[in-house]
């Protein structure tokens, strides 16, 4: 009988690290995808509020907190982090398992907006992309969630087969940041 | 170049697929006939001024959107989510 072990999708690549910025996998969770049928929208975030205690997402936010999150994962989608989803939503949306379809990473430390700024088209800047602000967007060519957890913390999602190339362009914008951080 | 996703809001040109002719949304009735077919299936215009093109957020919240442009001034005049510019046809 041959003996597999389980592996994460970053095991053996990271964290990274360059100055003041630290890349490090984030600790695997639940994840299920949230799609609400047509018109049980409204029905679905209350659902989501009695059985874990945050709304449905709007477009480009998050919503609850750490160990129980629900972050807007595209068109009338939402993906549920943390949490078992209770049986009770399965009335609203058909629900995913997304647990090992994806890398997650969390990236830390001052001028880490700046190193995503490198990888991803858009303004990510405090006043533009605030606490709690998430975006499917394109993160050096792959397709990519972003959500800004607090002032210098960050989780980023790829999908698992692209954690080596994530890792790869990560160092680099990091390591560029870290070296202009000094002059 | 920016478009103005109908959901995320204005992205860079990037996160998007382009499709081509936003005639995909206009398919005929079964029983249209040949020519009008023939006409959906293979016929498109190359208009100098406003036009309708089908773009795909790829990267983005994984919408079809319409985005209509000026192809002589690269204006892009706006955008409506495939599905709200089929249903708006009579």
């Amino acid at each position: 009988m041959i003996e597999l072990t389980a592996r994460t999708p970053f095991d053996g690549l990271l964290p990274i690290e360059a100055g003041a910025l630290r890349l490090s996998e984030a600790a695997p969770a639940r994840m299920t995808s949230l799609a609400p049928y047509r018109g049980r929208d409204k029905a679905l975030s209350e659902a989501l509020k009695a059985a874990h205690g945050m709304a449905f997402p709007a477009p480009n936010r998050a919503t609850g907190r750490e160990g129980a999150r629900a972050v807007w994962f595209g068109q009338r989608m939402a993906l549920l982090i943390g949490p078992e989803p209770d049986a009770g939503l399965t009335e609203f949306a058909a629900l995913t398992d997304q647990s090992d379809a994806w890398a997650v990473a969390r990236l830390e430390g001052e001028g880490a907006a700046e190193a995503l700024a490198r990888l991803a088209p858009l303004d990510l800047r405090e006043g533009a992309f605030k606490r709690g602000h998430t975006a499917r967007t394109e993160l050096g060519h792959m397709h990519a969630s972003l959500t800004r957890i607090s002032g210098e913390s960050w989780r980023i999602m790829v999908f698992r087969a692209f954690a080596r190339t994530l890792a790869h362009e990560m160092r680099e914008a990091m390591q560029s940041v870290a070296a202009r951080a000094g002059v | 170049m920016r478009i103005t996703c109908p959901i995320c809001g204005p992205r860079d040109r990037r996160e998007f697929y382009y499709q081509g002719a936003a005639v995909a949304i206009e398919r005929p009735a079964p029983d249209a006939g040949a020519e009008v077919w023939d006409d959906y299936l293979h016929n498109r215009d190359n208009p100098a001024g406003e036009t309708r093109d089908l773009w795909y957020h790829e990267s983005g919240c994984a919408a079809w959107i319409v985005v209509t442009r000026d192809t002589n001034t690269h204006e892009v005049m706006g955008a409506e989510l495939a599905d709200d510019a089929k249903a708006e046809r009579p």
